[in-house]
Formats: C-alpha cells, structure tokens, sequence
C-alpha cells in the first residue's frame, strides 16, 4: 500500500466513524424525543388518560338482523324468528362457571340437557363473549330472575330472535337447519372477509335452503354506539346504525303438496321429487325420514344430536340429492328413447319373450316367468318386458347407451340449489376404469351391458336426477336446472329477483319418438303396470313403475320377498307426470325396501298427482291456508 | 465414557457458541422474552399465539446462527442474485399478486405466499453494500446516482402497491448505505431540500386511505370510528399506564379489545400499558444496546462491504424501533411496521434475525489489528 494510497485510507475510515457517531448521536436524540413523549402521556397527562380509560369508553355494540323469512310458493310462511329471552353467561366475568349455574339452578330450573349443551358450546365456540344456559324462559321465570339479577354477576337476560319452523318436519331436508357458529364457520367467515357482518350472530344456516341462501337470508348487522363502564355495562347510547333485515326466500315448493306426499310415505323410508318440467321449478321435494329443525334453533343438545345419528334410518341423510338407487325399469323409456334416436329399432320391430334372454352361456331372467310373448316396443313399456331391453341394450352396447343417457343427465349433478348432491353412477367403460384399482375388474365385460337396459347393474342415479330425467324427456329435450327457490325479496322495498329458469343442455330429440314414449307411458298407467294405481284417475297421465335389486340374486335362485330381511327387499321405485298433453309436473319416487314400484311408489305417486291437479286432499290430512285463503273464510262466515 | 460424552457435550456447545455476539444475543434475546409476555397479555383468549411466535423464534434464533457462520466474503456474492430475484418478485407481484386489504402484497409460491418486499430490506443494503465496496475507494457522485436508483426502483415498486410502510423501511436501509459510503453532506442538503419541496406533489399521489392517516394524525379527533381510532385508543393505553404500569395482564384497554391489532403492529401499546414508562424506558435502553453494539461492529468491520451492512442494519433496528413506537404514541403516522423482536409474526422476525446474524458474523471477522 503506498502512502497516498494509506492516507486515502485513513481518511476515508476516520470520515466513516465520524458519521457512526452522527448516527449514534441521531438514535440518541430520536430516543429521547421519545422518552419526552412517553412522559408527556404518561406523567404529565396521565390522569387524562388514566380517566379516558377507566370511565369513558366506548363499545361498539352490533344490533343483529331479522333473518329472512322463507315462504312456500304460495306464501305460506315456513320458516320464520320468533323472539325470546335467554339466560347467558358471560364466561369472562364469572370466576367460576360451574358456580354460577349451580347457583342458578336453585332460582331456575336447569336440566342435564341444559348443561350439556352449555359445555358444548364452551367447547366449539373460539372466546364466546357470552353463552345461553337455557333459553325460551317463560315470563315467570324472566320476572324472577329481574328480581334476582343483583346477586349473579355475569348472567343476564338476552332477547333473542329465534328461527322458528312450524311444520316441523315437514320438508325439512328442503329447508335444512341452522347450527350455533363454531370455530370453523369463524374461520371461513373471516376467509369470506364477512366476519364484521356475522358479528352478534349466533347461528348460521347449514343444510338446505337455510346453507345455500345464508346470504340473502342474513341481512346486514347494525351498530350501536355505547359509553359503557369499567365492568364493561352500558351507560348511555351515542350512535345507531340499524340492522338491515335478510332478504325473504319465496320457494318453488308447494308445502301443502309437501305435507301430502310427506303423509303418503307415512313410516316409510324413501324420497320423492316433483318438478315443474317447464322451469325446473321444484313442487315437492321429500327425504324421509325427517327430522325437526326447531331442534337445532337453540343449539342442539348433545343427545338429540346422538339420536340423529345413531337412528339406522338415517334422518339427517338427504336422500333427495345424496341417496343413490339403481333405477329399475324406470330406466326403460330412456332406453327406448335411445332405440328411437339411434335407430337400433323401429316401433313395429317385434321379439318374441320367452322369459329369459340368453347370452352366451348365461341366462338372463326375465321378471315375468314364462314371458310376454310377442313384444314390440310399445308393449315393452307397457308390460315392461325384461327380454326386449336386454337384448336392446347387447345390440346397442355399452358406449352407445351411456353416450345417449347424458342427454337426461343421468350419472352427473343437477345443480340444484341444496349443498351435499351426490353425483350416481352413469356405467361405462370409461368409468369402470376409473373406478376399480384392479386390472381384472377395470374392464368391461360385455356381459355387464345387458342388465344395465333394465336399470340394474352399476346404474345409480339420486331421485332428483330421476326426477329431472323425467321432465327433460316430456320437455322433448329441454332440460332446466332444478331449482328450490322462486325468487328473492327484500323486505322493505318489496323488490323481488327472480330465479329465472336457466337451461342447462338441450338433447336434439325428434318429436314423434318423444310423444311415442310418452304415448307408451301412458300405456303403462291404463293397461300395464300402473294401471291398479291409476284406476279411475280423472286426468291422463304417464308412468313407469322400476324394482330395483337391493341384493344380487344368484341365477337360479328366486326373489322371494318373505324370505328376505326388510332391509334387502327391493325398493320400490315410480316416475309419473301429467297431464298427457302439456305435462304440468314429473315425479319421481323411491320408497326403500318397498318392494315392487307398482305396489308402493305407484300410489304415492297417484296422491300426489291427485292433490296436484285436482286438489284431492286424502283424508285426515289438515292442510294450512294461506293469508288470502285464511280472509276469504272470514268473508264468507 | 461419561468423561468423553461431556467433552463432546462441550464441544458441540462450543461450535455453536462459535461467531455468536454475546452481547447482542442477551439483548435480542431479553428483548424476545418482553415480547412474548406482551403477546401472552394480548392473546389472552387464544394462547396459541404465544405457542406459534415460539415456533417463530426458534425458526428465526436457527436462521441467525447460519447468518453468523457466513462470512461477509461470502455473502457479498449473494448481493447481485438476491436484489434481481427480488426485483423480479416485486414485478410478478405487481403483475399477478393477491390483493389482501385492498393491497396488492402478497405473491403465490406453491402452497404458501409471501411478500417479497420484507426480502428487500435485506437485499437492497446488501445491493449497494457490494456496488460501493467493489467501488472502494474511488466513489464518485454519479456512482451515488446509480445506487439511488437502485433504491428507487424497489421503493417506488412497494410504495404502488400500496405499502408505504415498508416502502419507507426499504427507502431508509438503502440510504443508510449511501450515508455511511460517504455522500457529501452538501448532496444530502440540497436532496433534503428537494425532497421538502416535493411533498406536495406526491401528497396528491397518495391513497385517500393514505391521505387520512396523516390527516389524522394531526388531529385525531377528526375521525374517532375510523382512521384515527387506531391512534386515539394506543395513546390512550400508553397514558394511561402511568409511571409504573397497570402490571401485567392488567391493562384495560388492550383485554377490553380498546387496541387494534394488538398482536402486531400495536403490541407496544400492550406493553406500554401495562409497564408504564419504566417499562418504556427499558425498552429504550435494550434498543440503544443493540443499535449501539451495531454500531461498535460497523466501526471494526475488516471490509468496506461489512462496515455499510453493518452500520445499516444497526440503523434498521433503529428505525424500526422509532418508526413503532413513535406510532403507537401518536406522533408518526400510522403505516406498517413491527416493533423489533416483539411483534408477533413471522416474516418481520426472520428478517431481523438475520440481520442480527449479519452483524455477529461481519464481528467475528473483523480486522484483528487495529491500523
């Protein structure tokens, strides 16, 4: 290093620790600025704020809002808020919980039940502000506990709007139920960015119309603005920002056609689907069982929840959309359809039925011993012969079919406007494929195509779809997506949006083979196998009746329904709309381990369409009225 | 055999004491500790807070005992690389980031997202610490042109999108790099004076969301429910702590839920609630400790690289502190900024920590003969 070169150095370095100290000097001055500031607030002015903090604050208080109301499609309300008064706990101002409600106890009546829900609630819920020990207290008890209130510190008394639903099961998987928000519904609110919106909110809808809408039917929570104390108790109100109601839901559903066909099933398991084939608009949508949805309105308590569970007819599983069933002989008119279009037959083309189908060295049954003898296409709807749809599918093959059955959107979901849909099953290769990890059982063995024709085999498809199904084939092509909901209402200004129908595919069907099936459906319920149901109908109407296998019977073994247990007897299945001409609703039912379709579905399928089209109410069976009805009885007294 | 576990035992302890400050560990360490207490305060309703920042740490105390194992020498070629890949992030996030709060910050790498302007205020520094030390002794203005651009353009990147928090962080590491290179005070003068005449011109620049936080921080009262709720329920925590505190747990306005975002950027008002201004005052002492050990370091760094790192990571820490606190009390304007090695969160630790790491190895091979 020369010299100069040293003294560059030197200088350079000495200039650098120079402004190390100027910085070192800068922190010192900034960090006193500081401590000048902190003993500005905190010596000087600290009884102004020391007061500002222990006496003058101020709480933001959300006001909740009136849930929607949900009506029918003739606005009977099914869904509405009643108010009423809880005792809460306020966790964080009681020393000990278990104190407080055993003191509690003594002044109001507190049961297991009571309890046990309050710790679930302790359990789900992330920093509860305050949780309800009981709820809907009777007046006697509000006035004693008013009475009482300065010896429990940390309880009070809440008005609470409740959601109320007074047809009970009626249509409950339609409606769904409302569950106590928990952490994880606290987690995907404060994803969606509404957390601020739900807070006061305690409940939030699940399942049905109740999930799928929780949007419009919330509302907008309001704010107050409140000085409140250093124990945190409201003083005086400053500010008010009222709470938006949550827009009302108005259904497609008729609840009155519901409760028939709800009253029809009576014990029995099962689902039925009614959909108005020119929208889409859903009429009846049943899973039975049921189950109550005011049970869940304040917090279910844990053993309800155990018994929904637990009950081996499934309440909570929404058969509508989630149940899968083989479709049975309801699957023939599609496969005649297909025959049509794809010209693999002609209406005059005969088979001679002798009872049983032969393919290779297996023997296929047919479910009429002996046969029907001479068949053509229109008596194989009609009589459903087993023989004709299993040699139509052989020739067809499988790719064929289920290239054709998209057309009614068999094997994929409706879309339909509840959460949980299940998908079904339209076979395939393709799918088979997919399905089975193992080489052996991926392929697709020809055999397996020829009870696919009848409904059997891997066809699996929910009621909804068998019910869409069905008003996309009498709407000669037009399919819509199924839809629960009519329209949107805002309360206050009574504007309304409609759910317009919204066509989803539209099969390019000729007309004389739809009419020609529907021709043969109609068949079916004069002569065939519908006929004994429909006996005496005074509107036409079109069916087919399905039984579909609930175990597979070994080739030369015979169904013989009194010899197997209630839950492997076949279930029987119904599709059925009407009228003839311009078909106002198509149906579709399933009543599990029912037996053959004609003698369980076809019925239920026969009041339904009696008390849709003609107002045929079966008897014993009170049915509400709407406002206008309930003030034309006035007028008329 | 017990006798050769306990030397291994001694050994490993020694090799991984090996590069560590002591001093600057003790204080970072203390200052983690207030932290967590604060944070346990804050988070009285879900504790798993605390659990979560101890993980953060004990990622962030392993990232600053690799920081310290590598040697300026090797660092420095890590400056070109680092400041284009976070360039490159800052453009992808401009182009295709998530927009969170309104603010376009955060950049989708996988399954988990990150902000590639908190890499900035560790690149940057590194940046223009390698330009001026490959310059040596021969800087001249315009070399002073170019690293202002080199700031310039990350800053500008950040400040659109709106961060102008952390824009101003990354804006203050680049130009205590500049300032400890030797810019002549005449320069620093005559930008200073530009940048007062340019205020208002970029006042009409800023988001009104901006705009109001500076507004209100003149005059609080303006908007009591909105932006200046933040600044009027902070002072009011800090006043009312008085000389010695409410003690801790105790502080009313942060277990009230008075104090937004009381786990991050506003725990100092937790803190200073409930330590009152003892509390404060130590805390002060434990930041002039840092910064100054910093400062210490940079005075012996063996490179012209690792005295600018070190002179503006001590100065970071520094800014940091002031920028937060000065927040909290009400006479800075409200923008992004964790108080140093207490805020509850990840990112800003690591960062820090690294920093932290920078120093204790830039001390550990500093010049050993004093010239």
């Amino acid at each position: 290093m020369s010299f100069q070169e040293l003294r560059n150095y030197e200088r350079e370095l000495h200039q650098f620790h120079l402004r190390l100290a100027v910085a070192g000097a800068a922190v010192l001055i900034a960090f006193t600025l500081l401590v000048g500031r902190f003993v500005f607030l905190q010596v000087v002015q600290h009884d102004v704020y020391a007061s500002k903090a222990e006496d003058n604050r101020i709480s933001i208080v959300p006001i909740p809002p009136n849930r929607g109301l949900i009506v029918d499609r003739n606005g009977i309300v099914i869904a509405r808020n009643y108010s009423g008064y809880t005792l809460d706990i306020f966790p964080r101002r009681v020393n000990s919980v278990e104190r407080t409600i055993n003191e509690l106890s003594e002044l109001i009546e507190i049961t297991p039940r009571d309890r046990a829900r309050f710790r679930k609630v302790m359990i789900e819920t992330r920093n509860p502000e305050s949780v309800p020990i009981r709820s809907r207290l009777t007046d006697e008890e509000v006035a004693k506990f008013a009475v009482n209130r300065y010896r429990y510190e940390g309880v009070e008394i809440k008005a609470r709007l409740f959601r109320q639903y007074p047809y009970a099961e009626v249509a409950s998987h339609a409606i769904g139920y409302m569950g106590r928000i928990d952490a994880r519904d606290q987690t995907h609110l404060e994803e969606e960015g509404v957390d601020a919106n739900y807070r006061g909110t305690d409940f939030i809808g699940r399942t049905g119309v109740e999930g799928s809408y929780e949007d419009e039917l919330h509302g907008t929570t309001g704010f107050e603005q409140v000085e409140i104390d250093a124990a945190g108790r409201g003083i005086r109100t400053l500010s008010r920002t009222p709470s938006k109601s949550g827009n009302n839901v108005a259904l497609t559903l008729d609840i009155r056609l519901q409760q028939v066909a709800e009253a029809a099933f009576g014990e029995r398991r099962g689902a039925l689907v009614a959909i108005e084939p020119a929208t889409g608009g859903v009429l009846a949508f049943v899973s039975k069982p049921g189950f109550d949805p005011n049970l869940f309105v304040d917090g279910i308590d844990p053993q309800s929840w155990a018994e929904l569970n637990s009950n081996p007819d499934l309440p909570l599983n929404n058969r509508a959309v989630a149940g899968v069933y083989p479709p049975g002989s309801t699957f023939k008119p599609y496969m005649a359809m297909a025959a049509l279009e794809l010209g693999k037959r002609t209406p005059r083309y005969t088979i001679n039925d002798p009872g049983y189908y032969v393919f290779g060295d297996r023997r296929f049954r047919d479910s009429k011993p002996g046969g029907n003898g001479v068949v053509d296409l229109y008596k194989s709807i009609v009589v459903s012969s087993d023989t004709y749809y299993y040699q139509l599918a052989n020739d067809m093959g499988i790719d064929a079919i289920a290239g054709f059955m998209k057309n009614f959107g068999f094997g994929s979901r409706t879309g339909i406007d509840v959460q949980g849909e299940a998908a079904g099953v339209l076979p395939s290769p393709e799918w088979k494929q997919a399905r089975f990890r193992d080489p052996r059982q991926q392929k697709w063995f020809p055999g397996e195509t020829i009870s696919i024709g009848i409904g059997q085999g891997y066809n699996a498809y929910t009621p909804i779809q068998l019910a869409q199904a069905l008003a996309t084939l009498v709407n000669g092509g037009a399919m819509y997506r199924p839809h629960l909901v009519a329209h949107i209402e805002d309360p206050r200004s009574g504007d309304r949006r409609y759910i317009e129908p919204e066509l989803v595919r539209q099969a390019p069907l000729k007309k004389d083979n739809v009419e020609f099936v529907k021709r043969a459906m109609a068949g079916v319920n004069k002569d065939g196998t519908g006929a004994r149901a429909f006996a005496g109908a005074q509107y036409t109407s079109g069916g087919k009746t399905g039984t579909a296998q609930v175990i597979a019977m070994k080739q030369n073994e015979k169904y013989d329904e009194a010899k197997v247990s209630e839950r492997h007897r076949d279930h029987s299945l119904f599709i059925a709309f009407a009228p003839l001409e311009s078909p106002k609703i198509a149906l579709a039912v399933v009543v599990e381990n029912g037996g053959f379709g004609a003698r369980a579905a076809a019925p239920i399928a026969r009041t339904v369409l009696d008390y849709f089209l003609l107002g045929k109410t079966p008897k014993g069976l009170v049915l509400p009225q709407t406002d206008d009805e309930v003030e034309d009885d006035r007028e008329s007294d | 055999m017990a006798l050769e576990s306990s030397f291994t035992l001694r050994r490993v302890g020694v090799r991984l004491s090996e590069g560590i400050d002591q001093t600057l560990l003790l204080v970072i360490l203390t200052l983690s500790v207030l932290g967590l207490a604060a944070l346990y305060s804050a988070s009285y309703e879900s504790p798993v807070r605390v659990l979560n920042q101890l993980a953060n740490l004990a990622v962030a105390f392993a990232a600053m005992w690799i920081a310290a194992q590598i040697p300026p020498q090797t660092l420095m070629r890590f400056a070109v690389p680092a400041y284009v890949v976070g360039l490159a992030f800052l453009v992808a996030v401009a182009l295709f980031g998530d927009v969170v709060n309104g603010a376009r910050r955060w950049l989708h790498v996988g399954v988990t997202r990150f902000q590639p302007s908190e890499m900035m205020k560790l690149a940057l520094p590194l940046m223009l610490a390698w330009y001026f030390h490959r310059k040596e002794s021969a800087i001249r203005l315009r070399d002073f042109v170019l690293a202002a651009l080199l700031v310039a353009v990350p800053v500008l990147l950040i400040a659109r999108q709106p961060d102008l928090g952390t824009a101003a962080l990354v804006a203050a590491a680049g130009f205590y790099v500049i300032f400890f290179a030797g810019i002549s005070w005449r320069v620093l003068v005559v930008v200073a004076v530009l940048g007062a005449a340019s205020v208002y011109p970029l006042w009409t620049h800023l988001h009104d969301y901006q705009k109001k936080r500076v507004l209100t921080l003149l005059d609080p009262t303006t908007d009591p429910l909105g932006a200046g709720y933040h600044i009027i329920q902070s002072t009011i925590a800090v006043g009312s702590g008085g000389l010695s505190g409410k003690g801790w747990l105790n502080g009313t306005q942060s277990h009230l839920e008075f104090i937004p975002e009381r786990h991050t950027d506003f725990i100092f008002a937790v803190f200073s609630e409930e330590f009152g201004l003892i509390g404060n005052v130590v805390l002060l002492i434990l930041y002039s400790l840092l910064i100054g050990r910093g400062l210490v370091i940079a005075s012996g760094a063996a490179t012209i690289f690792a005295r600018l790192m070190a002179g503006a990571i001590a100065l970071m820490f520094f800014t940091y502190a002031f920028v937060n606190m000065g927040m909290v009390s009400g006479i800075l304007p409200v923008v992004g900024v964790p108080l140093p090695f207490l805020s509850y969160g990840g990112t800003a630790l690591l960062t820090l920590f690294i920093g932290a790491g920078i120093l204790m190895s830039v001390q550990r091979h500093r010049k050993l003969v004093q010239t």
